[in-house]
């Protein structure tokens, strides 16, 4: 096999467009290095082969958006909607992530060492999510599929409205969200916690000391006992 | 949208970079409010009983014959608007000669147009201001029209200034209750009601962090506001935190902006402590004395 050499790209003197045109015109199983992001929006955004991305400083918003395939590595913290409607591959952010990490994600995992802002995994779709830390209020709001793990403390409302996408809390949780609810953690569960703990590097969660949330499904769909009255 | 930025300094050794640091953050909010900006500049220099007055008029003015005529001094000219320094308690007089006062204080200037970041901050030369405080707005209006009016920062009693990111839904009501206890509003924009109702409980006797806790009461919309008082910053977010934040906390400085890449640009930002504000919760802090 052939051991491609790594690309170094840096924003001080190239366009965000350059970057993504950069990274996009390598070849699949590339490594590339990206350099003084400086707080940068859309930094390896739509790239849908495999790469490894090591990005070496602090992103602005987006980061990692839409990809489907490359591996990436944030050195630093991350904006708004890191690895938004991410497809497949991963997002691995070294500091905090800022609001709406992971939102509708389809696939792929990101995972956030540090902590996660307000509505992390929002409209989750398929996709993983694991914080560290803790994550903010409002976090995985209308999930529809998928998996969110907190290491830390869960904010407000979490899971609010939630559908099939399930979520598991190491801290405490300050409150749930409409028609979510505390479930039984099962064998499966636990399995599958320890894959993604082992997976996150996350050593200071316990497979079987987590609490479970998952949707009552009580708001799927309308209820019928006021119909006389339309 | 619109972008804040606020500075304050810890080290006074840095206070000769607060105006090329204030602007550059500035313009880096540019997308997100190019059409229209402001700064307020904090500095010392004035004794007690004295005040600075930005001013504006909608025509043409001879500065010095009106400074002259409440007793103060022009001591800068930008076409249509000066700074007046003069004896403290002139902002009544001034607006019944039908200036528009954008700002009075002892340490307070408030610098705003209509345009670029860019341009404005070179049109009031404010690279080159030295200060202690500094806040900053790049508009991209919502709520009234794109006018310099509308521009923030606003500043509607001595030494306080507010910039605002968002829209606030009820400030209408909240302004006619503000009206029938006397205040007088001197445009259409939501942000002047917020920054007349922090002002107001003031007046009142409560202290910043109060003020803004009525505040946080009494309005309801989409906000994150930076506040400004001689002795301290402030920074909100409505519940839902709905308008972005970041603060970089050093040793030398503390800073707030909309987006982390106008924090980029501050000297040794990557030793900061830089954190998102929680929604709700009130960060304030003391300028060191």
């Amino acid at each position: 096999m052939t051991v491609l050499e790594s690309t170094t790209l840096d924003c001080d003197e190239l366009t965000t467009r350059q970057v993504n045109q950069a990274l996009r015109a390598l070849p699949p199983g590339s490594r590339a290095r990206i350099l003084n992001p400086r707080g940068r929006h859309n930094v390896a955004v739509g790239l849908v082969h495999h790469l490894d991305i090591s990005i070496e400083g602090d992103v602005g918003h987006y980061v990692g958006g839409l990809c489907d395939g490359p591996h990436i590595r944030v050195d630093g913290f991350a904006g708004w909607a890191a690895g938004e409607n991410l497809m497949g591959g991963s997002v691995r952010i070294a500091g905090n992530a800022s609001e709406r990490v992971g939102a509708s994600a389809h696939g792929g995992t990101i995972v956030v060492e540090g902590a996660a802002s307000t509505r992390a995994a929002i409209s989750l779709k398929g996709g993983t999510v694991l914080v560290a830390g803790d994550a903010g209020n409002f976090s995985a709001f209308m999930a529809q599929a998928g998996v969110l793990l907190v290491g830390g403390d869960a904010g407000e409302a979490l899971g609010d409205s939630l559908y099939e996408a399930v979520i598991y809390v190491g801290g405490a949780i300050k409150s749930l969200g409409s028609d979510a609810r505390v479930e039984e953690l099962t064998a499966v569960d636990v399995g599958r916690l320890r894959q993604l703990v082992e997976l996150a590097g996350f050593d200071h969660i316990s497979p079987e000391d987590v609490t479970k949330v998952a949707s009552a499904r009580e708001l799927y769909n309308f209820d019928a006992v006021k119909a006389h009255h339309y | 949208m619109c972008g804040i930025v606020g500075l304050l300094i810890l080290d006074r050794d840095l206070e000769p970079e607060l105006g090329p640091l204030l602007t550059a953050m500035l313009v880096q909010m540019t997308e997100r409010g190019p059409d229209s900006a402001g700064v307020a500049v904090y500095s010392e220099g004035l004794a007690d009983g004295r005040a600075k007055y930005s001013c504006r008029a909608e025509s043409d003015l001879d500065w010095d014959e009106l400074a002259a005529a409440v007793g103060a001094t022009a001591t800068d000219y930008y076409g249509r608007s000066a700074a007046l320094t003069g004896p403290a308690g002139l902002r009544g007089d001034l607006e019944s000669r039908g200036v528009q006062v954008v700002s009075s204080g002892r340490d307070l200037d408030v610098f705003k147009g209509v345009g670029l970041p860019v341009d404005i901050s070179k049109d009031y030369g404010v690279p080159a201001r030295h200060g202690y405080l500094g806040i900053g707005h790049t508009r991209m209006a919502t709520e009234s029209a794109v006018t310099i009016d509308g521009s923030h920062p606003f500043s509607t009693h001595d030494d306080l200034c507010v910039v605002h990111n968002g829209t606030f839904s009820n400030y209408f009501t909240v302004k006619r209750d503000l009206e029938a206890e006397g205040e007088r509003f001197l445009t259409a924009n939501d942000t002047e009601v917020a920054a007349r109702l922090i002002g107001r409980e003031m007046e009142h006797g409560r202290d910043l962090g109060d003020a803004i806790r009525v505040l946080q009461k009494e309005m309801d919309g989409f906000y994150t506001l930076v506040c400004a008082t001689r002795d301290q910053m402030a920074v909100v977010r409505d519940e839902f935190g709905c308008k972005p934040a970041m603060v970089a906390l050093h040793d030398r400085y503390v800073a707030v902006a909309s987006e982390f890449r106008a924090l980029a640009i501050l000297p040794d930002v990557e030793h900061a402590e830089v954190f998102e504000p929680t929604p709700t919760e009130l960060y304030l802090w003391e300028r060191p004395r």
